[in-house]
């Protein structure tokens, strides 16, 4: 893929970045609130409603009737948009959802546009996009604001900033808004939102255009549904003259009672709240009695590969509903944080979604960094297959002959023995002796050829000695012979 | 009932530790079932996991053919039984010969502590052990094939066992197979906080069900100098605890006293 929001991707230097994450001790440190917190909230947020794991079902079956027939309700939701005076506008690529973006924003004679979260913004890079054709993109959410200060992408799908520690925020903040006095106290992280919020309420009621994405598209009314916990979306969508929803084509659901169903698994798989604080539903451009609302309400529909990936194997991935629980579960996650992937996905769901959106070539590693611990299944609202999913990549990576070569060629090594147990058993009875022999005074081994990425790390235990089988076979072959034999023991 | 046991003892045990897979025999003999012992390799999980599709058919054949005659098949480990399990009939989805096959086939296969406690209700084991253990969680066992109360209740039976559970016993150890190797500072990162887990029970035997994350768990805490022994939970189930704890040489080392030794192991004989 030649798209430009592609080419920042770093996904295929996955290895170094890796490294860079575990030897950044601010990262380690701020990584540690996503392993303790988040699964902590999590868990006690199932606990209190039995019927949690009946509402994963459910909303696993909303979203999968709702994929089967999309363009049904994506009809449906596009004629009630209209109906109540909306736009909808199709984009099949990220260059086809920046340039509609940008016409409208022109028309409009925009300078400023304040944005709520989004992470499909983020997919089709349009912050740099706007800012190059002279428009100025202001992030409203705190942990959007903060990284977009410091130039960097979310890490995290809805915790952007949580790699940073308070005092790299504190130090950003005294860079950034240096007309505050500096003799501020920014110790608590309250006084930070507070700053943030004072700076950001200047921009909202200077801004022309309003951009959000959606969480959910309902297509039984037309309306577009934001989660946020801290407001600015509300304002971002209600104060400029237009507000745009840009959402991906499977963020719709068919009515307001499914619409119900999901949120009651989406915050309490996010954060462990029972709601997030705020789920505001916003449906056309302010009528005539209403007090405030958007002059015009424009929603820019992006394919970028989806519509592709419903006729695949990777289909259930387009249930997802960007809860992060996957990511919060992950001890990849856990360890390298979301940088490390290199693109705008990361975590378990971004291991199957990223290599979908551009490409296996470039992300490969990302769905092989994984021990399959199954635990992102395991808290999946949705329950996406995602160890599943990432074998099928690894098996396109191998079939399309992209694995590197010393993983083949030590595949191909071990599968002409597995393949002939009776040689087999000749090749590890010979091993299992000389490494036995080797090691029989340690009983381990520190350092052996060809497996210096276990050994740099750990010890590698010495074989007793003998395989299993060839000692069994001297005990016991007399004994026990194969069933169905005519001489076997009698039962 | 007298039931007939195909033991797949799985590639790691056969090479490396066979005593497990004397461990796990004894242990399903105690409980009244014949054990055989048909001619194996390894059950194609590198290959399963690595992409290829075509070598993970051609081995899970093998094995299927190999155990056909038995009436059970039984695992001393999580992940070669979910292999079996749950994966064998996923690889042959569609294939109107093979997929029954695999379908009766993983029907059959048991983890071996599920085995002894679902189908052969275990309640108790003979065995003596002093010591105290923690228990890590496989992955596989515990997500795929729900093995976490079963090993627990069994060890709860073993004299002289005490029994302390670690912060995150359900959490991965950084093994993942081929992972560790292709992305060593990754798993060493995981197998560091795991190692850190354990240290802190002040255990002084850490066991599994899975040899594989056994290997890794015993490397990392050995590397990092902790004289907590690991072994393999079919060892003290058996009561088999004669033979050195993983990476541990045979007999005591030279230099130090016999009880101080036999203190490090963290066990005393049966």
């Amino acid at each position: 893929m030649t798209d430009v929001a592609t080419h920042a991707a770093t996904s295929p230097r996955f290895k170094d970045n890796a490294k860079s994450a575990l030897a950044d001790a601010d990262l380690q440190n701020a990584l540690k609130f996503v392993e303790v917190n988040f699964i902590a909230r999590r868990r006690e947020a199932a606990e209190r409603l039995p019927e949690f794991d009946a509402l994963r079902d459910s909303a696993r079956d909303i979203k999968d009737h709702t994929l089967a027939h999309l363009d049904l309700y994506l009809e449906a939701y596009e004629n009630r948009v209209v109906e109540r005076g909306g736009h909808v506008h199709y984009a099949v690529t990220g260059e086809d959802a920046r340039q509609i973006i940008l016409d409208i924003c022109r028309k409009l004679g925009a300078r400023t546009v304040t944005k709520g979260k989004s992470m499909v913004a983020e997919e089709i890079g349009l912050n740099d996009f706007l800012a190059a054709q002279g428009i100025t993109p202001i992030e409203t959410d705190l942990g959007e604001y903060i990284i977009q200060l410091r130039h960097e992408m979310p890490s995290h799908i809805i915790a952007p900033a949580v790699h940073l520690t308070k005092a790299q925020i504190e130090s950003d903040f005294r860079r950034v808004h240096a007309h505050l006095p500096a003799g501020r106290n920014l110790v608590e992280p309250t006084s930070l939102l507070t700053e943030a919020r004072a700076v950001l309420r200047e921009k909202f009621l200077a801004a022309d255009v309003g951009i959000t994405g959606a969480n959910f598209l309902v297509a039984e009314t037309g309306s577009s549904v934001i989660i946020t916990n801290e407001g600015n979306g509300d304002l971002t969508q209600t104060l400029p003259k237009a507000h745009i929803v840009l959402a991906s084509i499977e963020k719709l659901v068919p009515t307001l009672e499914d619409l119900s169903q999901l949120l009651r698994v989406l915050a309490r798989s996010a954060t462990g709240q029972d709601m997030s604080v705020y789920t505001t539903l916003s449906t056309g451009p302010r009528r005539p009695d209403d007090p405030d609302g958007p002059g015009e309400y424009h929603v820019v529909l992006l394919d970028n590969g989806r519509s592709s990936m419903l006729a695949g194997e990777f289909r259930d991935m387009l249930r997802c509903i960007r809860c992060g629980a996957c990511m919060n579960h992950c001890p990849i996650y856990h360890a390298v944080g979301g940088h490390a992937y290199g693109w705008v996905y990361p975590g378990p769901m971004g291991a199957v979604l990223t290599p979908s959106l551009i490409g296996i070539d470039k992300a490969g590693h990302l769905p092989n960094a994984s021990t399959f611990c199954g635990r992102c299944e395991e808290v999946c609202p949705v329950r996406i297959p995602l160890p599943r999913m990432m074998r099928s990549w690894r098996e396109r990576e191998f079939e399309q002959h992209l694995s590197p070569a010393t993983v083949r060629s030590g595949l191909a090594f071990w599968g002409f023995f597995a393949k002939r147990p009776w040689l087999y058993g000749v090749a590890t009875a010979l091993a299992a002796r000389l490494l036995a022999l080797a090691g029989r005074t340690r009983g381990r081994f520190s350092w052996l050829p060809l497996a210096s990425g276990w050994t740099r790390h750990r010890d590698f235990p010495a074989p007793q000695g003998g395989t299993f089988q060839a000692q069994w076979n001297r005990q016991r072959g007399r004994l026990a012979r194969p069933v169905g034999q005519a001489d076997g023991p009698n039962l | 009932m007298v039931r007939r046991i195909g033991l797949l003892v799985t590639c790691l045990v056969d090479l490396i530790r066979p005593s497990v897979g004397f461990a796990t025999a004894k242990l399903m003999e105690d409980a009244g079932c014949i054990v055989e012992v048909p001619r194996q390799s390894c059950c194609g999980q590198p290959a399963f996991n690595s992409g290829d599709r075509t070598a993970a058919r051609e081995i899970a054949r093998q094995v299927i053919e190999a155990f056909a005659p038995y009436e059970y098949v039984v695992v001393p480990s999580g992940s070669c039984a979910g292999m079996l399990k749950v994966h064998y009939p996923e690889l042959f989805r569609g294939d109107p010969n093979w997929q029954p096959r695999a379908d009766a086939f993983a029907e059959k296969t048991y983890e071996l502590v599920s085995f002894l406690v679902d189908v052969c209700r275990v309640d108790r084991v003979a065995a003596r052990v002093e010591a105290v253990a923690t228990y890590h969680d496989s992955c596989s066992s515990l997500r795929e094939l729900g093995v976490r109360d079963q090993p627990r209740r069994l060890l709860a039976t073993v004299q002289g066992l005490r029994l302390t559970e670690m912060r995150d016993a359900d959490v991965c150890c950084g093994f993942g197979g081929a992972f560790c190797v292709k992305y060593p500072e990754i798993s060493n990162a995981i197998v560091s906080k795991k190692a850190a887990a354990i240290a802190a029970t002040g255990a002084d035997l850490l066991l599994a069900g899975d040899l594989g994350c056994l290997m890794n768990m015993a490397g990392k805490l050995q590397r990092d100098g902790a004289n907590i022994a690991v072994r393999h939970v079919a060892e003290v189930l058996a009561g088999m605890t004669q033979e050195p704890a993983i990476g541990m040489p045979a007999g005591p080392p030279p230099c130090s006293p016999p009880h101080a030794a036999e203190s490090r192991e963290g066990e005393v004989k049966r």
